[in-house]
């Protein structure tokens, strides 16, 4: 079973019913209590909204959240659930989990910010979590930070939006993606479906 | 790079069960299309990048039906859904969220009542607010006025609400101008003298409003053939196009239009064809 954490940003709905489709109907935890007793196979962190926000909300889970982590159970980040798992973050100026090393940053001026809408992956290196998905293949993007790797092995793919930057990015049991999966339809799901495949092994 | 999206928009009469999708002409005329959901899945099927759920009832009793066929529709399509018609206050568009939408889009309320823009974005993130734009074509010079250049004249644009049943007097330039300061993560921008008419798009006026602000820009009302959407997309800054009726009738899919957009050198995402 998945376990999404709640945290008050944004809502749940499209990432529960992304989900149900591909594993049946994950279970939601609502606060650090539930988080550290969960009986869950892998732990999403999903999200929309500011770092600053995002981070106040997620505190409470963090020791929970580090003994998971610790204990080897697959944690997948989307989005501003992504951006959190690192050191720091300019938006906000505000300090993260600092599970994976290194910055969000804000996306250059060059370009519209936020980038909304589909856009594709550049594959860097193999991996489970993109069985199934090819280069340029579209994946639907909302943000106006991303994330800058101190260990560049860690990108798994990426994506050029004024800078080329990590959209997939992988460190022992973290996954996190940039993109919306839950909303990327078809490839979005296939992703999904990995991530819940993985954590059968 | 990003690729500029394709927006089917299904304007929804919610005053009968399950609700079915319509389509206007100039804000008036109607013509039935389909159930929602069902057209809903078929646009994902065929490369829709978006969707837009408009109420065009909008009266409070319909917002429950709303709720249910963006429900319906989020069980099955995974692709960005918005929701406009009929929001007034943050609760209505919690109601939208809740029920499964990715965005709500504002019109009358946010003439009315700027700070909501605000407030949503607060809630929900910038991204979640579509502020939309209904904007017609007034020739001549006015003072404190943005002026553009057309064909056929000198204009400015001003914005309408009430479902373009009445005038504001606000310059629609400047208004996106404001949307976008108070937190509008998209605009929504359409041609009254456009919409329903089959003529194209109002280069003009999405040339303005999509040079004038740095958020994405939607262009809508007027799409009778692809070679509308090549148009707007390449004359203008416009991130997104906005089409009803050509894709309601069976005239085109959005597989079609967007490979031959593609051609015509649109960055576009295509799926593969099973």
């Amino acid at each position: 079973m998945i376990a999404i954490i709640d945290y008050g940003m944004g809502n749940l709905k499209s990432i529960h019913n992304a989900l149900t489709t591909v594993a049946g109907s994950p279970v939601i935890i609502p606060d650090s209590r539930a988080l550290a007793g969960v009986d869950a196979d892998a732990i999403v962190i999903p999200g929309v909204g500011a770092f600053g926000d995002a981070m106040r909300n997620l505190s409470p889970f963090a020791d929970a959240l580090f003994d998971l982590v610790d204990s080897g159970m697959p944690v997948l980040g989307i989005c501003i659930g992504m951006q959190v798992l690192f050191d720091r973050s300019e938006e906000g100026d505000a300090a993260g989990f600092g599970l994976i090393r290194g910055d969000v940053v804000r996306l250059p001026d060059s370009v519209r910010i936020p980038q909304m809408g589909w856009n594709e992956l550049t594959i860097r290196r193999d991996s489970d979590l993109l069985a199934g998905i090819e280069d340029g293949d579209f994946f639907y993007f909302v943000h106006s930070y991303y994330c800058v790797l101190k260990d560049e092995k860690a990108v798994v793919a990426t994506t050029d939006y004024g800078v080329d930057m990590a959209a997939v990015v992988e460190k022992d049991n973290i996954h996190a993606v940039q993109f919306h999966p839950e909303k990327s339809s078809k490839k979005g799901l296939v992703i999904l479906k990995n991530f819940v495949e993985m954590t059968k092994c | 790079m990003l690729a500029k999206r394709i927006i089917p928009c299904l304007d929804c009469d919610l005053g009968v069960p399950r609700g079915r999708v319509v389509k206007g002409v100039k804000f008036k005329q109607i013509r039935y299309a389909g159930v929602p959901w069902e057209l809903a899945e078929e646009y994902d099927r065929q490369g829709a990048d978006e969707l837009i759920f408009l109420d065009i009832t909008a009266s409070h009793e319909r917002r429950e039906t709303m709720a249910k066929v963006i429900e319906k529709t989020s069980e099955n399509v995974f692709i960005p859904l918005t929701v406009g018609g009929g929001i007034k206050s943050l609760s209505d568009a919690r109601t939208a969220f809740n029920a499964g939408a990715d965005k709500v889009s504002i019109n009358t309320a946010a003439l009315k009542n700027p700070g909501l823009i605000g407030e949503i974005a607060e809630y929900f993130g910038t991204q979640a607010c579509v502020v939309a734009i209904d904007a017609k074509r007034r020739y001549g010079h006015e003072r404190g006025r943005v002026v553009v250049d057309t064909p056929d004249g000198e204009c400015w644009f001003e914005c309408s609400f009430y479902g373009g049943r009445e005038f504001t007097g606000i310059d629609a330039i400047q208004w996106a101008i404001e949307a976008e300061e108070r937190g509008a993560g998209d605009i929504m921008l359409t041609s009254m003298d456009r919409d329903g008419t089959k003529d194209g798009f109002d280069i003009e006026l999405t040339a303005a409003v999509s040079d004038s602000v740095n958020i994405p820009v939607i262009a809508s009302g007027g799409c009778g053939s692809p070679g509308h959407i090549l148009e707007v997309l390449k004359e203008t800054n416009a991130s997104a196009a906005l089409a009803a009726s050509i894709f309601h009738f069976g005239e085109y899919t959005v597989a079609d239009v967007k490979e031959y957009l593609r051609k015509g050198g649109v960055y576009m995402r295509l799926q593969a064809r099973s």
